[in-house]
């Protein structure tokens, strides 16, 4: 779970690492007032889970209230794409925060090494950029070092901010930071923590002005306060589907897809898009699926507009495809789809499931015998390429 | 023959009272593995359809003999449960759990590296070996006994292309899932090197999805390792890029950890990368032909 910028710095200063007070603001009208109560020069950043805000514009300075409603009022209901091509994200919300009197730019993260299994702390005086780019042109300037399992304290983070060429006098409270980025890491699970840039001020005082952080999903139990922001989802369907305990990921093509497993679904898209169709979800209905969660499942992807085909393609391993086929019949009975869905059934039982959805004989419904034979068949019964 | 696990293999079953525990753990018996012992603390002394349950895996170990354990324990339960199973003294531990928070696999993954007990998962569909032993979830129908090892990130994906080399006449010396996680106690390389050295192992079957560099990772060690010919398949080539933040990720790795990046690295190392699971399955059997 990806966190937006204000909510990682509250993380941060949580944990005792200094960052610009503000306020968070859904309208133009709260961001003004929060402008007002902060002062001037203050900063109106887009919340957006999306790198490259300012050059997109979603990141500017006022030096007074007219300027700090018209940047809101630009800000607000624009669509950010991401540096990759991510998106377009909407902003929906503002942080608005003190202007912030810049020294010096540096950058500083501690993320899961998934390679080599350990924390890994780096550390550049070339912050405040892309730091892809330093990284690949000048790969010393970026220190690298993974954690002692064991510990991390003052002396190895002093090191690292030392041989990353930080200022002298910044250095201890640079290294009391990294300390304090992992104990984030370590206390509240997060897997990515980055701050780009941290900054020196002019009265030599160690800020983040930014934040990316990454909280494992999987620990969410154990963290409250993050559960509660992990419980708020903008798209509709995926809301749905949260609700319904089921993994969607909601994607723009028009051939709504279930699957059971991650691995099986992900190829299932993959085939799809080979036979010219655009997936519209990715929705893994997991292992053990009960017709309970086949009528969810059916819920959850007619609820897209853009869908006009779904396909159903199940391996039965540990799911029963006789299950799966009850499940069908039963949401047919209680939904009218209104589009054809294809239906591929084989593996645990498949025979039986199969006789089910034959003996059910329902309009609208296609069988395939193989997983190609069923992308094809439902690109086509979409209505080709979206 | 098989990796992993085989007639030797005796099984103790973390979570053999629970629901899954007893379903799967019974199932993997029935199929004739070795089954001697469930753990789980507190019903020391009962047993579930005959077989003895002890409170602790240690016991199963010094009562009972076993050498494997499996974890079948609630997720937020399940790192303290493979830590007792790496002291236990087995010399395997499958862990099927998932949604165990990554940082409590990060101890418990050097635990095991330091005690040189080797885990699989967590998170996956477990170790068959068929016609000898199933430890896990994999249903053994799908599979028949042949010279093909696999080894997957996904457990799904692997009953597909299983039962795809099944249709084309040939079959499995072992399968293989380590699990998607990020944390996994035995990555490709580890399963790579073992079926370089299995005798009855004459062709891999790699399949991954996107995330992370293992992939990458096991192409540079199939160019400098590995004698047998390795085919691939790659999920998540239409997978959302977007949703992902900052780019530490992929500084790291030097891999943006795309189904692209995986299967340029592959190819680059002369593996050959199936369109589908269908033509995975077809150029294996054809590779395997040609041998």
């Amino acid at each position: 779970m990806d966190l937006l910028e204000y909510q990682g710095k509250q993380l941060f200063a949580k944990h005792g690492i200094a960052v610009p007070s503000g306020e968070v603001a859904n309208t133009v009208e709260d961001a003004v007032a929060a402008a007002e109560k902060i002062g001037y020069p203050c900063a109106i950043k887009a919340q957006v889970l999306i790198g490259g805000r300012g050059k997109a514009g979603g990141i500017k300075i006022a030096q007074n209230a007219d300027e700090a409603r018209e940047h809101a009022g630009a800000i607000l209901g624009m669509d950010i794409v991401g540096p990759h091509g991510e998106g377009p994200f909407r902003v929906d919300q503002v942080w608005v925060e003190g202007g912030s009197d810049i020294a010096e730019e540096y950058y500083a993260s501690v993320i899961l090494d998934r390679g080599e299994k350990k924390l890994l702390a780096m550390v550049s005086a070339k912050g405040g950029m892309d730091i892809e780019a330093v990284a690949a042109e000048d790969p010393d300037a970026l220190v690298k070092r993974h954690l002692d399992p064991s510990g991390f304290d003052a002396a190895a983070a002093r090191s690292i901010v030392a041989d990353a060429g930080l200022a002298e006098d910044a250095l201890d409270e640079a290294a009391e930071v990294l300390v304090k980025l992992a104990e984030v890491a370590r206390e509240e699970d997060a897997t990515l923590i980055e701050v780009n840039p941290l900054i020196v001020t002019a009265g030599r005082e160690v800020v983040a002005l930014d934040s990316k952080v990454t909280i494992d999903g999987n620990a969410l139990f154990r963290h409250q306060d993050l559960a509660e922001i992990a419980d708020t989802v903008d798209d509709p369907q995926e809301q749905m589907a949260k609700e319904k305990g089921l993994t969607y990921v909601k994607l723009d093509g028009n051939v709504g897809i279930l699957a059971n497993g991650a691995g099986l679904c992900m190829s299932t898209l993959d085939v799809v898009a080979q036979a010219g169709g655009a997936p519209a979800n990715f929705l893994d209905a997991g292992g053990g699926s009960k017709a309970e969660a086949i009528v969810n499942a059916l819920e959850v992807i007619k609820s897209d507009a853009k869908v006009s085909a779904i396909l159903f393609n199940i391996f039965g391993g540990i799911t029963r495809c006789d299950e799966i086929a009850n499940g069908i019949v039963t949401a047919s009975q209680q939904i009218d789809l209104g589009m054809p869905l294809v239906v591929r059934l084989d593996g645990t039982n498949s025979e039986e499931g199969l006789r089910i959805l034959a003996d059910a004989d329902l309009p609208n419904l296609h069988q395939e015998k193989t997983m190609l034979d069923a992308a094809r068949r439902v690109v086509e019964l979409a209505g080709g390429a979206s | 023959m098989s990796i992993i696990i085989d007639e030797g293999t005796k099984l103790a079953v973390s979570g053999l009272t629970g629901r899954e525990g007893s379903f799967h753990g019974l199932r993997n018996k029935a199929y004739g593995t070795d089954l001697v012992a469930g753990v789980t603390p507190g019903k020391g002394g009962q047993d579930v359809e005959g077989t003895p349950v002890y409170d602790t895996i240690a016991e199963a170990v010094s009562d009972a003999g076993a050498n494997t354990s499996m974890i079948f324990v609630p997720a937020r339960f399940a790192a303290a449960a493979i830590d007792e199973a790496i002291d236990s003294g087995v010399e395997t531990v499958i862990a099927i759990t998932e949604g165990i928070p990554v940082l409590d696999m990060l101890s418990t993954y050097w635990k095991a590296q330091e005690k040189g007990v080797r885990l699989i998962g967590p998170n996956c569909p477990g170790v068959l070996s068929p016609g000898k032993a199933n430890v896990g979830i994999i249903p053994a129908q799908f599979f028949d006994p042949g010279p093909i090892g696999v080894v997957s990130k996904s457990g799904t994906l692997t009953y597909q292309i299983g039962n795809e080399l099944k249709q084309a006449g040939t079959g499995n010396s072992s399968i293989v899932g380590i699990g998607g996680d990020p944390i996994v106690g035995s990555d490709f390389i580890d399963i790579l090197k073992l079926y370089e050295a299995d005798p009855d192992t004459e062709l891999i079957v790699m399949v991954g999805e996107i995330g992370g560099d293992a992939e990458e990772r096991a192409a540079e060690f199939i160019a400098s390792d590995i004698s047998k010919p390795v085919v691939a398949y790659i999920a998540g080539f239409t997978a959302p890029p977007g949703k992902q933040m900052g780019h530490a990720g992929a500084i790291i790795s030097g891999s943006s950890g795309t189904a692209q990046a995986k299967k340029d690295a592959l190819e680059a190392k002369g593996v050959r990368v199936g369109e589908s699971p269908t033509e995975t399955a077809a150029i294996a059997a054809e590779t395997l032909r040609s041998l």
